[in-house]
């Protein structure tokens, strides 16, 4: 037993340990262990990514205009995001420019998936942390409308609604067949909200799922379907043409207009739905300011949605690119991913094997070396492990580091960095919500600012959608249609070696993709990807990630529930699929199998 | 008691006018006859609701994704009506002790009746410890699980094939499901991931005539996956006049000609995509000017690049079946649709293309 200061928090292993495996409502999988003091207060805390895929040796030796398909591969949840990512890093490294109207559609697609994860986040897996699904059968209908109509102009608030949707609550409650309900936490004191807002979040969870199918239409739109849309270098694969000959066989009037409807119906689901049942649920919840973690220190941005093709500079970004360091807002530092200095990967603590481990790696200098050894104080067995190890290797994720620190990102991340830069966008939602909520800024900080960060975040993102659909009319009223560039498509053309590198923010972070290609083909790929910032396990600094951290302090209502620490981890939506994606050798040979 | 489909969806609000319209249009897109609604309507006015245990290995979650997509039936029916959705770590609200708890709970009082459906596979490398959820090897839960089910569905190609991470050299040892369990009937509905309401007319048929639905050689399901991409593809005709884009965006794609030149795999991959089309029949690939991948045959990732240009696929086809086509498609992209078409032509041949069996293959 031991106790470790690091960052400003006190780890102490000392006290009861949980373990929270699997951690459900989540991409992929994810393990949690948490030790408890006698006050049921976590003291310590270790997450764990426990899959691991190795999809860049896969990509080594392939077509670099084929490598989109196979990243997009890494996640289906943020669908597309990889792909992007991907078309980026090679056409960086071949020097393809892209024509405008495919940075719109590259944006719309990318928007598209901000406010769809979001959404299905918030409703699908989040929303059963803050509400009792059980607690809304005792619900009062003529309330619950009296509710739903006070705080939204949506047109789904009748009494009769809530008193049909609580009777087929009611009988499927007492139908025995719980389902995906089964085993909740219901009842639990750490829900909060009144019995009519219960009820009002069950109804718009069935609404959200049916809504969301929507949204997505626009993926298959441009891309020809959702999960996995197609992208392209050079452009997009999807042709423009609304008043030539064979306009039907191309995207024309009639899927533009598909699209305008889709944002309109988007825009009024996130804004008379997703938002004001945030702000209800936060208003329940406002005086559980815990879960912070690293938000307050150190948070990360690469930026997003280029307004200028081809142009990924602050002036271009809509979303602009930063990062803080050690709680200093006044300064925003400057990214370079191409610095060898600045973004490293550590694994002292991750299963995977350095020449030296107490260095770390950046990207085009990548070694990927499984090493799957557990340390002295497991228990269990190595195929049966009831309790890790946090001195020695516990995850499949490695420990990512700017300028040798831990970073949150996300949108807490994002929306702290650009407060400090004062963008009106960001700041004045930010300041409307503290000041309805009477908080203070600091209250940003926590699980419930994460969740609520997401939330406006979603509604900017189904704004700009319209601001980019009105660009790409304006372009074509203007009769430029172009969507591919074909100048470098023939490998013939390429030189002997090149690298390159894309950047990306996906909704849940910064993402970064890094390649080389010798001789057309893919010589080196690897991706840092948020969920391995926020979920990275420690470093030789003993250095904890943003999970860990935010997940320190807080005390759990019922010790064998671990409903306080699903809410935290939940409030990141973590993806682990896309954290653990790394490269192995095969079988079981240890092997250094990616060195530049 | 326990309530039925029937009950459930009238509850809602459901006229009986709409629920016998969803059974005629559920048996339409099976490509079944009005005498087959009538089955499907009787079956779903007196069944309690099917348990189905989703387990999730090596994944994308890109399944579940287009599961939730579907838009007749609406997954929100599926989940709460069709069937007992009980253990599914991606959206139950249970974690933990409590979830694996639920989960044990089922296999015991449905045992022999629960349907187990998988995401994902198995890796066996590093003693199956690349994937370990609960501090196991997901194989393992995969084979306890599989025990005492009733039938498994292979969701997307990870399950069916092994997909991205099998791709050479498949450093995870990820195989197929049908690769551990070897004892049950396996229903596999490839692509990656599967069309929405292809997985939903999967389980709905499963539930309402309460067997599984015919396979070919593969264990796929005839209604989806017995026609070429290439045999429905509404660019077809461009295909047959010799009409074909030759660059990206030239004037050929904006007039949406034939992706052939530009890699389409239409011609070797079995699914639905130019009928059913995608996220409610709003596209699919070809119709947004991206040539198939093929995701939804076995090891599409190895078979050179996406733009490769299949070779010797004749101009002008006639409509076929898989194991006609093998007879006469040579390719470099078509060596494993030959090679698994020719089986099926052997296996019809001695008439064993039954479903139990060939969806053990």
């Amino acid at each position: 037993m031991s106790v470790i200061e690091t960052q400003g928090f006190k780890l102490d292993n000392s006290g009861k340990r949980v373990v929270v495996d699997p951690v459900t409502r989540i991409e992929g999988h994810l393990r949690v262990e948490v030790n408890l003091d006698g006050d049921n207060v976590i003291r310590n805390a270790v997450s764990t990514g426990t899959m691991w895929r190795g999809l860049e040796v896969i990509l080594k030796g392939r077509d670099p205009r084929d490598a989109w398909a196979f990243v997009e591969r890494i996640c289906g949840v943020c669908t597309g995001t990889h792909a992007l990512a991907s078309v980026r890093a090679v056409e960086d490294a071949l020097k393809i420019k892209i024509p405008d109207n495919a940075n719109i559609i590259r944006n719309l697609m990318e928007l598209t998936l901000y406010a769809h994860d979001h959404l299905v986040h918030f409703y699908q897996l989040h929303a059963l942390d803050w509400v009792d699904v059980i607690s809304a059968l005792k619900a009062d209908p003529k309330k619950t409308s009296e509710l739903a109509q006070s705080i939204s102009p949506w047109p789904n608030s009748s009494p009769g609604y809530y008193r049909d949707l609580l009777a087929r609550l009611t009988k499927f409650a007492s139908g025995g067949q719980l389902g995906p309900f089964k085993n909740g936490y219901w009842g639990n004191p750490a829900f909060k909200l009144p019995p009519e807002a219960n009820l009002m979040a069950v109804a718009h969870y069935l609404e959200a799922l049916d809504f969301q199918r929507e949204i997505a239409k626009i993926h298959t739109v441009f891309g020809g379907k959702n999960p996995h849309p197609n992208w392209l270098v050079g452009g997009v694969p999807c042709s423009l043409n609304v008043n030539e000959v064979g306009a039907v066989g191309a995207i024309n009037m009639e899927s533009l207009n598909r699209v305008a409807k889709i944002i309109d119906d988007t825009i009024a689901f996130i804004d008379q739905v997703y938002i004001p049942d945030l702000l209800a649920i936060a208003s329940f919840y406002k005086d559980q300011l815990w879960g912070g973690g690293i938000s307050s220190q150190n948070v990360m941005t690469y930026g997003e949605f280029p307004d200028i093709a081809n142009d990924d500079s602050n002036k271009s970004l809509l979303m602009p690119r930063g990062a803080i360091l050690n709680g200093n807002l006044k300064e925003i530092l400057p990214i370079d991913l191409r610095d060898p200095g600045e973004i490293q990967e550590f694994v002292t603590h991750s299963w995977y094997k350095y020449p030296d481990e107490s260095k770390g790696l950046h990207p085009w200098d990548g070694v990927t070396d499984p090493n799957f050894v557990l340390g002295p104080n497991f228990k269990g067995t190595k195929t049966n492990i009831e309790v890790l190890d946090e001195s020695a290797k516990y995850s499949w994720i490695k420990a990512p580091r700017f300028k040798g620190q831990p970073m949150e990102v996300g949108p807490l991340a994002r929306y702290v960095v650009y407060y400090a830069m004062g963008i009106p966008e960001f700041k004045e939602p930010v300041d409307k919500v503290l000041k309805d909520l009477g908080l203070p800024l600091t209250a940003l900080f926590s699980t419930l600012g994460r969740t609520a960060a997401r939330g406006l975040e979603a509604s900017w993102a189904a704004h700009k959608m319209k601001y980019f659909f009105d660009k790409l009319m304006a372009n074509l009223k203007a009769g430029n249609t172009a969507t591919a560039n074909i100048a470098n498509w023939n490998p013939a053309t390429w030189p002997a070696e090149a690298k390159g590198v894309g950047a990306c923010e996906a909704p849940r972070g910064a993402l970064g993709h890094w390649t080389t290609i010798r001789n057309t083909r893919i010589d080196l790929y690897q991706c840092i990807v948020p969920t391995t910032w926020n979920g990275s396990p420690r470093d030789p600094k003993n250095q904890i990630g943003a999970f860990e951290a935010s997940l320190l302090n807080t005390k759990v209502a019922v010790a064998d529930q671990p409903l306080e620490i699903l809410r935290t981890l939940h409030s990141f939506d973590p993806c682990l699929a896309c954290a653990t994606h790394v490269i192995s050798p095969e079988g079981e040979e240890v092997a250094r199998v990616a060195v530049r | 008691m326990i309530e039925t489909f029937y009950d459930v969806i009238r509850r809602q609000g459901v006229t009986r006018r709409s629920f016998l319209k969803y059974c005629s249009l559920t048996a339409a897109s099976l490509g079944l006859t009005p005498a087959h609604a009538q089955k499907i309507q009787q079956a779903l006015e007196t069944k309690p609701r099917v348990p189905v245990i989703w387990l999730h290995g090596l994944e994308c979650t890109c399944c579940t994704e287009s599961f939730i997509r579907s838009a007749h039936p609406l997954a929100k029916d599926v989940i709460l009506s069709a069937i007992s959705l009980d253990y599914d770590d991606t959206i139950m609200a249970a974690a933990g002790h409590q979830a694996e708890a639920a989960l044990e709970d089922t296999i015991t009082k449905y045992k022999g009746q629960y349907i187990l459906a998988v995401e994902g596979n198995p890796p066996l490398g590093n003693d199956g410890m690349y994937c370990m959820p609960g501090g196991r090897p997901f194989v393992e839960k995969l084979k306890h699980v599989a025990k005492d089910a009733k039938a498994v569905i292979a969701w997307g190609s990870c399950a069916s094939w092994g997909c991205v991470q099998a791709a050479k050299p498949n450093p995870t040892t990820a195989v197929p499901i049908n690769k551990v369990i070897t004892d049950k009937p396996i229903i596999k509905v490839p692509g990656c991931p599967p069309i929405a309401e292809v997985m939903t007319a999967v389980i709905t048929f499963m539930v309402a005539f309460d067997r599984l639905p015919a396979v070919d050689s593969q264990g796929r399901p005839l209604a989806f996956y017995s026609l070429r991409v290439h045999d429905k593809c509404y660019r077809r005709g461009n295909f047959d006049a010799g009409q074909f884009v030759e660059n990206w965006d030239d004037a050929a794609a904006k007039q949406g000609h034939c992706l052939y030149k530009l890699g389409c795999k239409g011609p070797t991959t079995y699914n639905a995509c130019s009928t059913t089309r995608w996220n409610d029949a709003v596209s699919f690939p070809i119709q947004s000017g991206h040539g198939c991948i093929g995701c939804s045959e076995d090891a599409f990732w190895d078979q050179g690049s996406f733009y490769d240009r299949l070779t010797n696929i004749h101009a002008f086809g006639i409509e076929a079946n898989a194991d006609q086509v093998g007879a006469v498609v040579a390719g470099v992209v078509g060596a494993g649709i030959v090679a698994h078409a020719a089986l099926g032509a052997i296996q019809r041949a001695a008439g064993k293309s039954k479903t139990t069996e060939a969806a053990n293959k």
